[in-house]
């Protein structure tokens, strides 16, 4: 099944990853983990686009790594010591009684390092799925289909998010100079003489970006204030309750009351926001994205691959959880493995990405790069 | 179309009036050129158009401004935006979104504009720029000249009748510039709209403009009329407008055309005269180069920025790099003032190389004024920027003071650097780099926002420097800068070296980086009036 080439709704990769994310979160199993991190690559090298936010993958699979490093060394340095198979033993140094639970030094056992580098490994997936997300459809886009009454909020975080890669420009640029200068570039005298022309500059920046937007018909007035104001009111307020009521579903007893009432609470709030904003609103959306087949085969397949760690959850399928007490090695239980696989099907089933037009533009980049900022501030990565 | 009746504005109530009793009147489908120093008053003028000034800016405007009837006094600015289009001087800045299609629906979504009627005006608009082959790209990965034609296109869609522009080619190579400039023209002939425009460097705009208003500053009454007649007296001119009077032309021709029908005499007289003074030092006499790159390349990701590039500089040498936006020249002085370490050859100023030494005994080698020569200030007044240089570079107090006076004098002490013109603040950071005396000093991009007379300036600082036994390497666009200091120019392509050589030879020879003068007295290779003037002189004589 190959579809035309065009871009898949970004609700619907947002979902994918996000349920991939959860599912990661429902395990302890490291083959698991280290299954749907393959998976989630994968589908990234398969429909990802040229532009350069899909190459934010690689950035998040770093950090990954740097978590699951800091993890193991935080457990090795302060962790919490449990009998086992000690590796080594580090000089341990007393504590007073008051902060009983908290240790440092001692007996490192193979046992807790295992455990602290597959938490890290959990979080790493979850960090690798946020960035499989980001690079599949870019925040941007998925701004661009908040219902029309959160339009205020979605246009602040757009902006917002263009002014961090303007920021590392302007940063490098303002090193540059100060090398210039012959100053320290380095250190706390070097961070003081940063602050304040970045700060500067970000100020004359948004001031420019406010005069283009007013100066383009941003916030002009049609329909009553009061009625709209409203109608945003209930949205945020349903949106917020509706994350609550997740977050209560996902982890009972976290939310008093329990998360389903808040869930629907919030959803009846954020229906009426959106009918009431959405209906009168003036502005118009241009080519908003399409929502048909590939998207919801890809968000099913998101939430086929979560279903399958729900069922076994509750079912209680042997492997889900691992814990090195007693040591031994993981399973890689059946039900669990196809679940996964599921997961694989938007590589097949969402439309191949438009092509940017990128191959000769990659020069004129790095030029904005450069011709952007100053002579030579090395920036190369930041328009990638 | 617009009208200006009575027009003061003052940014604050005790501040002198930047517009007096300004009445003007700018007809339908007209090209207006808007010319003036930098700080008298141009952009305050542009943005009273659509209302910008003083709803946003602030400040006391007195008399009304109306545009197709609609005063801006009870229209705020995003009222008007279905009327007038306004497009800045870095465009990167006022970019909302971050594709192009989006960017270039973003103001119609504010209006309200049907979806149907939307996707077909921004298909127009897309081909009438010719940006067809880039609607999906990400804003950020566009070159300069592009990113400037979305952002008119940003605007053109809520289809407004006027266009307001604030030096839209400032920071464009020449060839961009053109695209820009071929952009509009075209707008006004085909589609008749109204397009108000500033611009420092004249010699781009003015061929095309049907009327000019000169903003002499200080609220003085404004000059308007036709091009020949405000370029007669105009005391900003571009160098086909001083030739014209030197040769005595009437009416002033404007465009390269209508010089050359009239030049032919001109071209006579000179046949006989050596081009050029005739004390052009030949580079070979000087051997040992006191800065060198040898072979050097330059990688950013994949992409070579240099590519095995050679640049010898002798004492006394002004050395000019030109090239499109982005072929490298920026990364050259980079590298030769060791912000970066090339990734093959090696780079020597002195003797040293640059990229190993520390900041401080650097900046006694080499000096390097960037793009934004405001990055290089942090003190909050000129006084304390002066002491902190002094403090910085080990030199007795006084010295960048006494530096600031010999580049620039009479800069307020008590400024804060971003309140100086742009030509008073490329001085103050002139002083700063040349305070501790590096025997090569590097610009970039020198005159990007400067005007006529500060630009004059830099050309009499550039020459006391030489005969003092510097070595400058400018990058630069502007040919006419080129043209009037450069002993040696260097065009870069895609990072190579595409042509180095006598400056004369080099510019002459290029469609592109050819100035005026010399398009105008082809073949002969004259570079600027100056040459011409003293040359006609010593043959009367």
């Amino acid at each position: 099944m190959t579809a035309p080439s065009r871009t898949l709704h970004p609700a619907a990769w947002w979902l994918w990853a996000a349920t991939m994310g959860v599912a990661a979160v429902r395990t302890t199993n490291p083959m698991l983990l280290a299954f749907i991190a393959v998976v989630v690559v994968f589908v990234v090298a398969a429909r990802r686009s040229a532009a350069p936010w899909s190459r934010s993958l690689a950035v998040f699979f770093r950090l990954g790594l740097i978590v699951i490093v800091i993890r193991v060394v935080v457990q090795v340095v302060f962790g919490y010591r449990l009998p086992g198979h000690v590796l080594f033993t580090l000089p341990h140094v007393p504590l007073p009684g008051w902060a009983a639970g908290v240790s440092i030094g001692g007996p490192v056992t193979l046992e807790s390092v295992l455990q602290a580098a597959v938490d890290g490994l959990r979080l790493a997936v979850i960090l690798l799925c946020f960035g499989a997300a980001n690079s599949l459809a870019s925040p941007y886009r998925l701004l661009r289909c908040l219902p029309t009454v959160l339009y205020e909020a979605g246009v602040a975080v757009t902006v917002a998010l263009t002014f961090a890669p303007e920021l590392v420009i302007t940063i490098g640029s303002i090193r540059d100079a100060r090398r210039l200068r012959g100053r320290p570039t380095r250190g706390i005298a070097g961070l003081r003489g940063l602050a304040i022309p970045v700060l500067e500059g970000a100020l004359d920046r948004s001031l420019q970006l406010a005069a283009s937007m007013d100066a383009r018909g941003y916030g002009r007035r049609f329909a009553a204030p009061a009625h709209r104001r409203l109608a945003t009111g209930a949205t945020a307020l349903g949106l917020l309750l509706v994350m609550l009521g997740v977050f209560g579903a996902l982890d009972p007893g976290s939310v008093p009351s329990g998360g389903i009432p808040v869930l629907a609470i919030g959803a009846v709030l954020l229906a009426m926001g959106m009918t009431a904003g959405g209906r009168r609103s003036p502005r118009t959306r241009y080519r908003p994205d399409v929502w048909r087949l590939p998207e919801w085969g890809v968000s099913l397949s998101g939430c086929a691959v979560l279903g399958a760690f729900v069922i076994a959850g509750v079912v209680g399928v042997q492997g889900l959880q691992f814990t090195p007490y007693p040591l031994r090695a993981p399973t890689l239980p059946l039900f669990l493995c196809i679940g996964i696989l599921a997961g694989l099907l938007p590589a097949v089933m969402a439309p191949s990405p438009r092509d940017p037009g990128y191959r000769e533009a990659d020069e004129e980049m790095v030029d904005l790069v450069q011709s952007e900022t100053n002579p030579s501030a090395g920036v190369p990565g930041v328009a990638r | 179309m617009i009208r200006f009746s009575d027009v003061s504005f003052s940014y604050s109530a005790a501040d002198e009036p930047i517009l007096r009793h300004v009445d003007l009147t700018i007809g339908e489908g007209e090209f207006c050129l808007v010319v003036g120093a930098t700080g008298s008053g141009k952009s305050t003028l542009l943005g009273a158009i659509n209302g910008l000034v003083p709803h946003f800016t602030g400040g006391r405007l007195s008399g009304t401004v109306t545009v197709d009837g609609r005063s801006t006094r009870d229209n705020p600015p995003r009222e008007l935006a279905d009327l007038v289009g306004m497009v800045g001087q870095n465009p990167s800045a006022s970019f909302v979104t971050d594709v192009v299609e989006d960017e270039l629906a973003y103001a119609m979504e504010n209006l309200g504009v049907s979806p149907e009627a939307m996707r077909r005006r921004v298909e127009d608009t897309l081909d009438l720029l010719g940006l067809h082959e880039l609607r999906h790209r990400p804003l950020l990965s566009l070159s300069g000249g592009q990113q400037q034609r979305v952002a008119i296109g940003a605007v053109l869609t809520a289809s407004p009748r006027v266009l307001v522009l604030d030096e839209p080619t400032s920071a464009l190579d020449p060839a961009a510039a053109e695209e820009v400039l071929a952009t509009l023209t075209r707008l006004v002939h085909d589609v008749g709209m109204t397009v108000v425009i500033a611009e420092h460097r004249l010699e781009r705009v003015v061929p095309f403009a049907d009327r000019i208003i000169l903003v002499p500053g200080s609220g003085d009454e404004l000059i308007v009329g036709r091009p020949q007649d405000v370029m007669a007296g105009s005391p900003v001119a571009p160098p086909l407008v001083d030739l014209a009077r030197l040769a005595g032309w009437d009416p002033i021709p404007l465009s390269v055309r209508d010089a050359r029908r009239l030049a032919e005499p001109l071209r006579l007289r000179l046949a006989g005269l050596q081009a050029g003074p005739p004390t052009t030092p030949t580079p070979a006499s000087t051997p040992e180069p006191i800065a060198e790159a040898e072979h050097v390349s330059s990688v950013y990701g994949t992409v070579m920025a240099l590519n095995q590039v050679d640049l010898r500089i002798r004492r006394g040498e002004v050395v000019a790099v030109m090239g499109r936006n982005g072929s490298g020249k920026s990364t050259l002085l980079g590298l030769l003032a060791g912000l970066r370490r090339p990734a093959k050859g090696r780079v020597r100023i002195c003797g040293q190389v640059p990229g190993d030494l520390p900041p401080r005994k650097l900046i006694k080698l080499v000096g390097l004024v960037p793009q934004d020569a405001g990055v290089l200030l942090y003190c909050s007044s000129v006084a304390d920027e002066c002491e902190a240089s002094d403090g910085e570079c080990g030199l007795p107090p006084g010295t960048t003071a006494a530096t600031l006076d010999r580049v620039l004098p009479g800069v307020p002490r008590q400024h804060h650097p971003r309140d100086l013109s742009e030509g008073q603040r490329l001085a103050v950071a002139l002083a700063v780099i040349l305070a501790p005396a590096p025997p090569v000093l590097l610009l970039d991009e020198p005159t990007r926002g400067l005007d006529y007379p500060s630009k004059d300036r830099l050309v009499r600082l550039l020459r006391e420097l030489v005969a003092g036994g510097h070595s400058v390497v400018i990058a630069t666009h502007d040919v006419e800068l080129v043209a009037r200091v450069a002993d040696r120019a260097m065009v870069l392509a895609e990072g190579e070296v595409v042509s180095d050589g006598a400056a004369r030879e080099v510019v002459c020879h290029s469609p592109v980086f050819a100035p005026q003068v010399a398009k105008v007295l082809a073949p002969e290779a004259w570079l600027t009036v100056d040459e011409v003037r003293v040359a006609l002189a010593g043959s009367s004589r």
